[in-house]
């Protein structure tokens, strides 16, 4: 009895033990880059971009600082940055890998308006035929310049029942497609982007994000008074934080805060990919969803789920997100699967106090700091450069150069899963079934798996279908004649001539 | 629950009631009276079928398919994970065998252990070959697998109530009853258990810091 006691008393001390030591937080200060693993353990990784220089108004030789800027855009080697509180935006050229010499420094338009001085500038667009789209907040205005800023047009508030006539029209962020139209997110505006036709007449709202609620919101609801009801939290989609438009003209756009439970169920999309229908097609194939930071734990400077404020994406797919509360930067593919994370708060190089807009160049990345008023350029490591290398070997079809590449990536760090699948995907497209099933088993990709393991079921039949034939046979003849001798045996045994 | 008390070890016997174990998932009720009624049973072979059982599901771990069963191998800890079984089975003998005997139920404790054992035959059974199979299929024929799967489970819960009203020869509302009494049982048990402990670990503690305080002044 004593010693069965004892035994379950250690029994419960260990599952005590268990219990409290999954409570403890992961610390995930060891690396500056990192990744999470099919486990939602952080991995860490070698770094897939450095910080190549950090930029301050001085720095680009102007002689006011920056004052709280919010937006950034980028045009072939051209780069705007919405100094907003300064009302002005800066055009800087991209002269060498490190160089960056102002344009000019545009306040103030030309031609045909009453308005001219630009007045808190959130956010820039410039069209492939060289028109500059601004949103000019403090006017309650986008206007339309050419390349000279010479005034063409201007996107006033939204002519639609749901908006109120009298209420200012605040254009936060914009983007334009290839025609000429413009989407734009503007404050106290939530029935989603507010679309313009290339002559500035409004066209319709699209991509409002669906309306949640649970139901214990909706039985309190209806027993609330009309002052309760007031103060509470209304049901409505919540705005968008930013948007941007990627080459084949989709628009990502970041749904700003997320409450935890949200995030947790599932429901919630951090990053929506609006197609022309504004339905959301992002493609979330990854063990975990697009929200950034898996863990929330607070301490270090950190508190709460990742806030996306701003993302950009590749030619190749490869969407960037920017954590506006934990100063990151998320990548993923376009399955959704993270292909690195980093960055953090702080003061240091490649560190962020308030980041606020992200830009991609080539496949250079800059960031904006409205706190720290300067941009972080950061350049691909060789790390980097091969996993983009690996992935778009794969896009363009060179499976074995894909494969070659993930095999380097692998080599420089072998705890990340996307090379293990990658370098599977591209044995799979060679036909070499066996050997990627043992990758894809390694990182527990269970599609690719099956896919891979059907085609060598496919060929080991094929391979064998005379023993298998053999075999089948044998099993239904062999005790079907034994029946027979028996039953031959037995009718001799018992037959009438033996008997005399 | 020594393999056959006392008793010598007859292997005839024990081969035959575990032969017997095959015909009591298919006959369950009149199988299950059989059992204890004519000893048709031994705890041998019981002790076999729950060993079967327990090597199965850990084995399972290992050999099951990724596709079906991941294992986060750095979280398990083989003998918790034996305990998952062999502890709620534990507690459900003790806790149904307790509540039964007050209510005049005509099983003994090792007779209601014998026929839980009993009754968990269909999961080593069907769970050994399942794993073998899970091996060879995709993702899209992972239906095969859940459904067999959930049937070894839902076929032995069905023996479980089965045998636990002809060991203690009750009607079948009664036995319902009682195999839910039961549960309710094995809950408090766990609420004393845990309550023991944590008073056992106050008291400990209490004389740890009175050890160190004293050691503290001397």
């Amino acid at each position: 009895m004593k010693r069965i006691i004892k035994s379950i008393g250690a029994l419960a001390l260990g599952a005590i033990v268990i219990a409290t030591s999954s409570l403890s937080v992961m610390a995930s200060d060891n690396s500056y880059t990192y990744n999470y693993d099919y486990w939602g353990d952080v991995q860490d990784s070698p770094d897939a971009y450095t910080v190549n220089n950090v930029y301050t108004a001085t720095s680009f030789g102007l002689d006011m600082n920056f004052k709280s800027p919010q937006g950034m855009f980028v045009k072939g080697n051209m780069v705007y940055i919405c100094d907003t509180g300064n009302n002005r935006i800066v055009q800087l050229e991209r002269t060498g890998t490190e160089q960056f010499e102002v344009v000019r420094i545009i306040d103030s338009i030309k031609g045909n308006t009453d308005v001219k001085n630009l007045s808190g500038p959130t956010d820039i667009a410039v069209s492939d035929e060289g028109d500059i789209f601004i949103s000019d907040n403090g006017n309650a205005r986008i206007v339309k310049v050419d390349s000279d800023l010479n005034y063409l047009l201007q996107f006033n508030l939204p002519v639609d029942s749901t908006v109120s006539a009298e209420s200012t029209f605040q254009p936060s962020k914009i983007v334009i497609d290839t025609a000429g139209r413009v989407y734009c997110i503007a404050t106290t505006i939530n029935q989603g982007l507010c679309k313009y036709e290339p002559d500035g007449t409004f066209s319709g709202f699209v991509g409002a994000t669906p309306v949640t609620f649970d139901w214990v919101d909706y039985i309190w609801k209806k027993f609330a008074t009309q002052e309760q009801r007031v103060r509470m939290a209304s049901f409505v989609p919540t705005a968008y934080d930013n948007i941007y438009m990627d080459h084949e003209g989709f628009i990502y756009a970041c749904a700003g805060g997320m409450d935890e439970d949200d995030l947790d169920s599932g429901a919630a999309d951090a990053i929506r990919k609006l197609n022309l229908m504004g339905n959301d097609i992002l493609v979330q194939n990854g063990e975990y969803p697009v929200y950034g930071d898996l863990y929330w734990g607070k301490g270090g400077g950190y508190e709460g789920p990742s806030y996306f404020t701003d993302v950009t994406v590749f030619d190749n797919d490869i969407y960037v997100c920017l954590d506006k509360n934990r100063g990151r930067l998320f990548g993923y593919d376009d399955q959704g699967k993270t292909v690195f994370c980093f960055g953090g708060n702080g003061n240091m190089d490649g560190y962020f106090r308030q980041p606020v807009a992200i830009e991609h160049m080539g496949h250079d990345l800059l960031v904006l700091d409205s706190l720290d008023c300067s941009v972080t350029l950061f350049t691909p490591t060789e790390f980097g450069e091969l996993i983009y290398d690996a992935i778009e070997e794969f896009d363009a079809g060179n499976y074995e150069a894909s494969g070659e590449s993930w095999q380097k990536v692998m080599e420089l760090d072998g705890n990340y899963d996307l090379a293990y699948i990658g370098i599977g995907r591209s044995l799979l497209r060679q036909k070499k079934y066996g050997e990627a099933m043992d990758y894809f088993e390694l990182k527990y990709d269970d599609e690719n798996y099956s896919k891979a393991y059907k085609q060598y079921r496919k060929e080991w039949v094929e391979d064998h279908i005379v023993i298998i034939v053999i075999v089948i046979l044998a099993a239904f003849l062999i005790p079907l004649s034994i029946g027979r001798i028996k039953k031959i045996k037995h009718e001799i045994d018992t037959a009438d001539i033996f008997e005399t | 629950m020594a393999v056959a008390l006392g008793k010598k070890f007859n292997f005839q016997e024990y081969i035959k009631s575990l032969k017997f174990a095959l015909y009591c998932i298919t006959h369950p009720l009149d199988g299950f009276w059989d059992l204890t009624h004519e000893k048709r049973g031994t705890y041998a072979a019981a002790n076999t079928i729950l060993f079967l059982t327990l090597l199965i599901r850990v084995l399972k771990l290992r050999y099951t398919s990724f596709i079906f069963l991941t294992v986060y191998w750095e979280g398990i800890n083989i003998f918790l994970y034996i305990a998952s079984v062999a502890f709620p089975l534990a507690m459900f003998v003790v806790g149904n065998w307790g509540l039964t005997t007050l209510f005049d139920g005509k099983g003994r404790l090792g007779q209601v252990y014998m026929a839980s054992c009993y009754a968990l035959t269909p999961y080593p059974l069907i769970q050994f070959p399942l794993m073998i199979f899970s091996n060879f299929v995709t993702v899209d024929e992972a239906e095969f697998y859940s459904v067999i799967s959930v049937i070894s489970l839902v076929w032995a819960a069905l023996l479980m109530i089965a045998a636990m009203g002809q060991i203690h020869e009750f009607g079948m509302g009664k036995n319902l009853l009682f195999m839910v009494a039961s549960l309710f049982a094995m809950l408090v048990i766990v609420f004393i258990l845990l309550l023991f402990f944590s008073m056992i670990s106050q008291g400990v503690a209490y004389f740890i810091s009175l050890a160190k305080e004293i050691m503290f002044r001397l």
